[in-house]
């Protein structure tokens, strides 16, 4: 007789199936995915960012591939929020979907009427805010990138939803738990990160960036050990949940980012690399918990072991 | 609906320095796969190549007539085209297909015509069967660097192909442009006639603009930096006109790859 599974994860009101995330930016609206994938199988999709007017984006070449990671450089295009409602939102609640919404706003007030919107509308379970996109001038990051910026944006949006509220981090800062705790001040939920890493390549041949935006987001295996420090490092600062992402392709890696302090993850660059990933890396799980005697994931959170160092920190 | 084979290399023949063509076992795509569709493919598992590389399937292989794989014809550009020339019978590609929209084949009495430039010759052999099977009339132009990368011209021949060969240095056909000898007998042709093209993009540029110009239409298969080939990175995109009068992006693997040339905006 085996032990039963308990792989769900609480996320402030919201409860998800398990603890796995198609990261926004990674996996469409969705839709795009479920001709192969059972949309109930992941604990939530994170829709691309929504800004409420549609958004053409960057020209090409928006990625490049770089070592055991890739740029990129979309600049957000997308269909608005308007149309996402009418267009996306009906088929995924059909699909079963946990939705959390990826809100992206030029000021306070979009990011506030954005939430207002999407507060009516059915089917919708969480919002995460995007003030960490590295690739659009105008704000979103700016607010991300500032501790007053980061804890008005949280403030506004919480005052017109009941709908968890998720900002999303930006690793392009010095001290990235000090934001956490900004967020957590303001009322946020939960905090998600990390956004990708602003960073660039170039063509020597030609001598031209290889993205049309000339920086881009580095993302995949080579940003993860960075992304689980951070992560170890926000939980320490706050109590909210943290949400950890960043290069995670295999069971093994989302747990380590669990024992960081995650209490659940995101998976974006890998969906590219394997589309079917979602089951993958559940098995994975299942085998650790089982191995290692363990009913809840959840009791995983935040139990990395530091003892040892700590020892040999006081006495040295 | 896709899906993800890990499949043995079957055959791994060289064409020249640059080319081969890969055969692998993964007969669920094959038997699944229409004319100018394509695959994401990954050799082994690691992490460069990171991503997966998108290949228009090239021959559907048949064991007494079951379906029992497909070939991929690559041209080395790259560490997975590297990789795919390298690759020995028994080592396993990830596979994962089939995707994307394919080409709307003619019925007779409207003729085919194909233009493939150097290695987008890949969809043709598929297309090829299914115009065949129509019984519809086929032509091939067919340009490459030389005479030795004009491949499977036998293949295409026996199937009762019509064959228009161009070179860029003269070795085999005409000198030149692939589009010179299409523009010409663009001009002389008096029936209803589809032109399909695949290769480097001023090539489809061109050929459909000689093909708007003598009246006909033109299904270009386009090839984009592809992320993952399920409409999730968005990083495919070309530029397509709009009902008003401007264009937006489209990502080609969902909306393509292969597109009306007539929709498309040419940046």
């Amino acid at each position: 007789m085996g032990l039963i599974l308990d792989l769900s994860a609480q996320i402030g009101s919201l409860k998800l199936a398990n603890p796995l995330m198609a990261a926004s930016g990674c996996y469409g609206y969705g839709v795009e995915y479920a001709d192969a994938v059972d949309l109930r199988s992941l604990g939530a999709v994170v829709s691309k960012g929504l800004f409420l007017k549609p958004r053409e984006g960057h020209p090409p070449e928006r990625i490049v591939e770089t070592p055991s990671g890739m740029l990129n450089a979309i600049g957000l295009q997308g269909i608005g929020v308007h149309r996402y409602i009418a267009e996306k939102l009906p088929e995924l609640r059909r699909l079963g979907a946990t939705n959390v919404i990826n809100i992206c706003g030029s000021t306070l007030d979009e990011y506030v009427e954005l939430a207002r919107i999407l507060s009516d509308a059915e089917g919708v379970h969480a919002l995460e805010l995007n003030i960490s996109c590295p690739n659009i001038k105008e704000g979103g990051i700016t607010f991300g990138c500032s501790l007053h910026g980061t804890f008005d944006v949280v403030k506004a949006v919480k005052k017109v939803t009941n709908l968890p509220v998720i900002p999303k981090l930006t690793p392009n800062v010095t001290d990235v738990a000090s934001i956490a705790k900004a967020a957590e001040d303001a009322g946020a939920d939960a905090v998600s990160l990390v956004n990708t890493f602003l960073a660039m390549a170039i063509d020597v041949d030609t001598r031209r960036p290889k993205l049309s935006n000339i920086v881009g987001g580095l993302s995949g295996p080579a940003i993860r050990p960075i992304a689980v420090r951070m992560v170890y490092e926000c939980r320490r600062a706050v109590k909210i949940p943290v949400i950890g992402m960043g290069g995670i392709a295999t069971a093994t890696d989302a747990l380590e980012f669990m024992i960081a302090g995650a209490t659940a993850v995101q998976v974006g660059t890998a969906n590219f690399v394997d589309p079917f990933i979602w089951t993958k890396l559940i098995d994975g799980m299942q085998d650790y918990m089982t191995r290692h005697r363990m009913s809840r994931l959840a009791d995983l959170v935040g139990t990395i072991d530091t003892s040892t160092q700590e020892k040999q920190w006081v006495s040295s | 609906m896709p899906v993800d084979i890990e499949a043995k290399v079957i055959r791994n023949t060289r064409l020249s320095s640059d080319y081969n063509v890969i055969a692998l076992a993964a007969p669920e795509i094959a038997a699944a796969v229409a004319p100018g569709q394509f695959v994401m493919v990954k050799p082994g598992r690691c992490n460069d190549p990171l991503l997966r590389r998108p290949f228009s399937v090239f021959e559907i292989l048949r064991d007494n007539g079951r379906v029992s794989g497909l070939t991929l014809l690559s041209k080395r550009v790259g560490v997975t085209t590297r990789m795919l020339l390298d690759a020995v019978e028994g080592d396993v590609v990830s596979c994962l297909g089939p995707l994307g929209k394919p080409f709307e084949p003619v019925d007779p009495p409207a003729e085919a015509w194909m233009v493939a430039g150097g290695v987008g010759l890949a969809p043709f052999a598929t297309l090829t069967e299914a115009l065949v099977e129509r019984g519809t009339s086929t032509t091939l132009f067919y340009g490459a660097r030389s005479g030795r990368e004009l491949f499977y011209l036998d293949w295409f021949a026996s199937r009762g192909v019509r064959l228009v060969l161009t070179t860029e240095d003269g070795s085999t056909g005409e000198r030149g442009r692939v589009t010179v000898p299409l523009e010409r007998e663009l001009q002389n042709a008096d029936g209803n006639v589809m032109v399909y093209a695949c290769g480097p993009e001023p090539m489809l540029e061109a050929v459909a603009h000689v093909s708007a110009k003598y009246g006909r239409r033109s299904q270009v298969s386009v090839e984009r930096v592809m992320g993952c080939g399920m409409g999730g990175c968005y990083s495919c995109v070309i530029p397509v006109k709009d009902q008003t009068g401007g264009h937006h992006y489209v990502r080609s693997c969902i909306g393509g790859p292969v597109f009306n040339s007539a929709d498309l905006v040419w940046d």
